[in-house]
């Protein structure tokens, strides 16, 4: 599939949602955007470079050049453990969840053809519950992670998470261990794993498979780290320094290999699984 | 609280009666077993009336013994490792060699210190990257040895400061639950007071998991959660319930193995009584897998981290 391509489903995607020649406003330079500029632009501001977020789904058409599939474990859904309750029912908030992004949970796994290279995609949502990791989003991960191994062909993730998901509690914890253990599967089987950091990627999900990487690829500008800002600066009681936890200042702090920007991101994961793979 | 009274009242005639008996009026015996009874059942019947926040408050109890105090009591011979061979010496966690009923062992867990000094040189068990990179430098050691590792878990979170973030507080945590989860010799953890979130979980990726009757571990403290999800501080204790933080719920979830009874009213009141409850706890479990090899244990731990988690396959 190519860029045409892409843009033509996302656009698709997007009719459903919003009205022909809607306008968004950039949320850093505060300039009004016509919606069709900016799927043609990768959701990427034209004026000032900013990266709108993108759902699961554009994530795999944007990588993937033949989609076989978007998602090889639908039937994988998920239930509320601990019946709990906050100012909202978890179950309300899984309901209201999927009606917002179509989605069962927070990940998906795709698989396909990167030009010519069959890959495993676990790529996650953001709209879905601010992207938190609970056991759908762990059992997900690592069957994908052993498809990839038996099929022995990369796997790559896109991360997409405020972190661990509350409403599982310590269940939702565990899957830190768990995905990180499914990375150890990988390694031994010298199966390549691209981590690809995207805004925002936090907590436990930062703190488990994103940073295991063999390679970690970050979107520009992307907020990266184990605690949140907010957290930082109530524990410090002083404020942060400009760009702080953003992509290029991990890349500065020698946490991550490169910051690659969409338009150049397939590029660079077909680039590094010719170096890695066959 | 009136159950407590009655406690302490049994306690203390329990106490009498059993000087009376040593000084040999043996006919009491039948008397003490009948007290003793009733103590057992209203002892039990008050920890179970014990809310999440009450035990969140037993966890973090100024004067509960502490990974130090375990080491000091349970293990014999302990040398201290220093530094993570990259930046620094982290002291919210200590790791090192030592001692356990005879055999070599390592030992690893998080200290949060007992005055106000030492509770800011060790920044309240709040580890830094340094902590766990020195925590993987020990468990890389214990493996190269076949030494069994046991830990110990106690802090309120791993740090969150611009150090912290700059050298790679994720990547540090991650990279530690990797290693523990291939790590080619025994693991046991016991969770001893607060269990605060990844930070405590990069030292819990274990073959064998214990947790002391008062300790909690969670996802979030009660106080971040109720903030965030429950918009109000006051939420904590309603918090602390819905999480599902106490041992018992845990065993329940499958997280853990087994729980350890602490003395009456929580390890601080008697930590003699605890060292000894805990070590015994440690000898049964380290005899169920000492002797299994290498490839099973790993295969075996994978496996029980694999099956964690609750969801529907339609
Ligand atoms: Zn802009």
């Amino acid at each position: 599939m190519g860029l045409k391509d892409f843009i033509d489903k996302i656009k698709e995607r997007r009719k459903l949602k919003i009205e022909e020649g809607s306008w968004v406003k950039c949320e850093k330079c505060k300039t009004l955007l016509y919606i069709e500029d900016l799927i043609k632009n990768l959701k990427i501001c034209p004026h000032c470079g900013y990266t709108f977020r993108m759902s699961a789904k554009e994530r795999v058409d944007l990588l993937l050049d033949k989609v076989y599939t978007y998602d090889l474990f639908p039937k994988i859904v998920p239930v509320d453990p601990l019946n709990f309750k906050d100012t909202k029912r978890y179950k309300d908030r899984l309901k209201e969840s999927k009606e917002k992004t179509g989605l069962n949970d927070a990940i998906i796994i795709a698989n396909g053809l990167i030009y010519d290279r069959e890959v495993v995609i676990a790529a996650m949502d953001f709209e879905f519950m601010g992207g938190s990791m609970g056991s759908v989003v762990g059992a997900k991960f690592v069957r994908g992670v052993e498809y990839s191994i038996q099929k022995k062909i990369p796997f790559i993730s896109v991360a997409a998470s405020g972190g661990a998901r509350m409403q599982e509690s310590i269940l939702s914890l565990m899957q830190m261990a768990k995905t990180a253990i499914a990375i150890d599967r990988l390694n031994k089987n010298g199966i390549l794993y691209i981590s690809i950091l995207t805004d925002p990627t936090m907590g436990g999900v930062s703190a488990s498979f994103a940073f295991l990487g063999d390679i970690i690829i970050a979107e520009p500008e992307s907020l990266i780290g184990f605690a949140g800002p907010r957290v930082i600066e109530q524990t410090i009681r002083q404020q942060l320094p400009e760009g702080f936890q953003r992509a290029e200042f991990l890349l500065e702090k020698g946490q991550i290999d490169m910051v690659v920007d969409r338009k150049n991101l397939k590029k660079t994961v077909y680039t590094l699984i010719k170096h890695t793979h066959g | 609280m009136d159950l407590e009274k009655e406690i302490a009242n049994l306690s203390d005639q329990i106490e009498l009666l059993r000087e009376r008996i040593k000084r040999g009026e043996h006919k009491l015996i039948n008397e003490l077993v009948e007290l003793r009874k009733k103590f057992k059942k209203l002892s039990k019947k008050r920890m179970e009336t014990l809310s999440a926040w009450d035990r969140v408050q037993i966890a973090r109890h100024s004067k509960r013994p502490h990974t130090i105090d375990y080491i000091k009591n349970i293990f014999t011979d302990f040398i201290e490792l220093h530094g993570d061979r990259r930046f620094g010496d982290d002291k919210a966690i200590i790791a090192g060699f030592a001692n356990f009923e005879g055999k070599p062992v390592c030992v690893i867990g998080h200290e949060k210190g007992r005055d106000t000094k030492e509770k800011i040189e060790r920044n309240f068990g709040m580890p830094h990257p340094e902590g766990y990179r020195k925590a993987i430098r020990v468990m890389k050691l214990a493996e190269k040895f076949r030494r069994p590792v046991f830990t110990f878990i106690d802090t309120p979170g791993a740090y969150p400061g611009i150090g912290a973030e700059e050298r790679g507080q994720s990547q540090a945590i991650a990279e530690s639950l990797m290693v523990m989860g291939s790590l080619r010799t025994p693991i046991i953890a016991t969770v001893i007071g607060e269990g605060g979130s990844g930070g405590a979980l990069a030292l819990g990726v274990a073959d064998r998991i214990l947790m002391l009757e008062n300790a909690i571990y969670s996802v979030i403290s009660p106080e971040g959660c109720a903030a965030i999800l429950y918009k109000s501080a006051e939420a904590a204790p309603i918090a602390a319930e819905n999480l599902k933080i106490t041992a018992k719920d845990l065993l329940e979830l499958g997280v853990i193995d087994c729980i350890v009874r602490e003395p009456l009213g929580g390890a601080h009141l008697q930590p003699k009584k605890m060292y000894r409850l805990l070590k015994r706890a440690l000898r049964n479990t380290l005899k169920q897998i000492e002797n299994i090899d290498p490839d099973t244990l790993v295969e075996l731990r994978q496996r029980k981290f694999y099956s964690m988690g609750r969801f529907a396959e339609r």
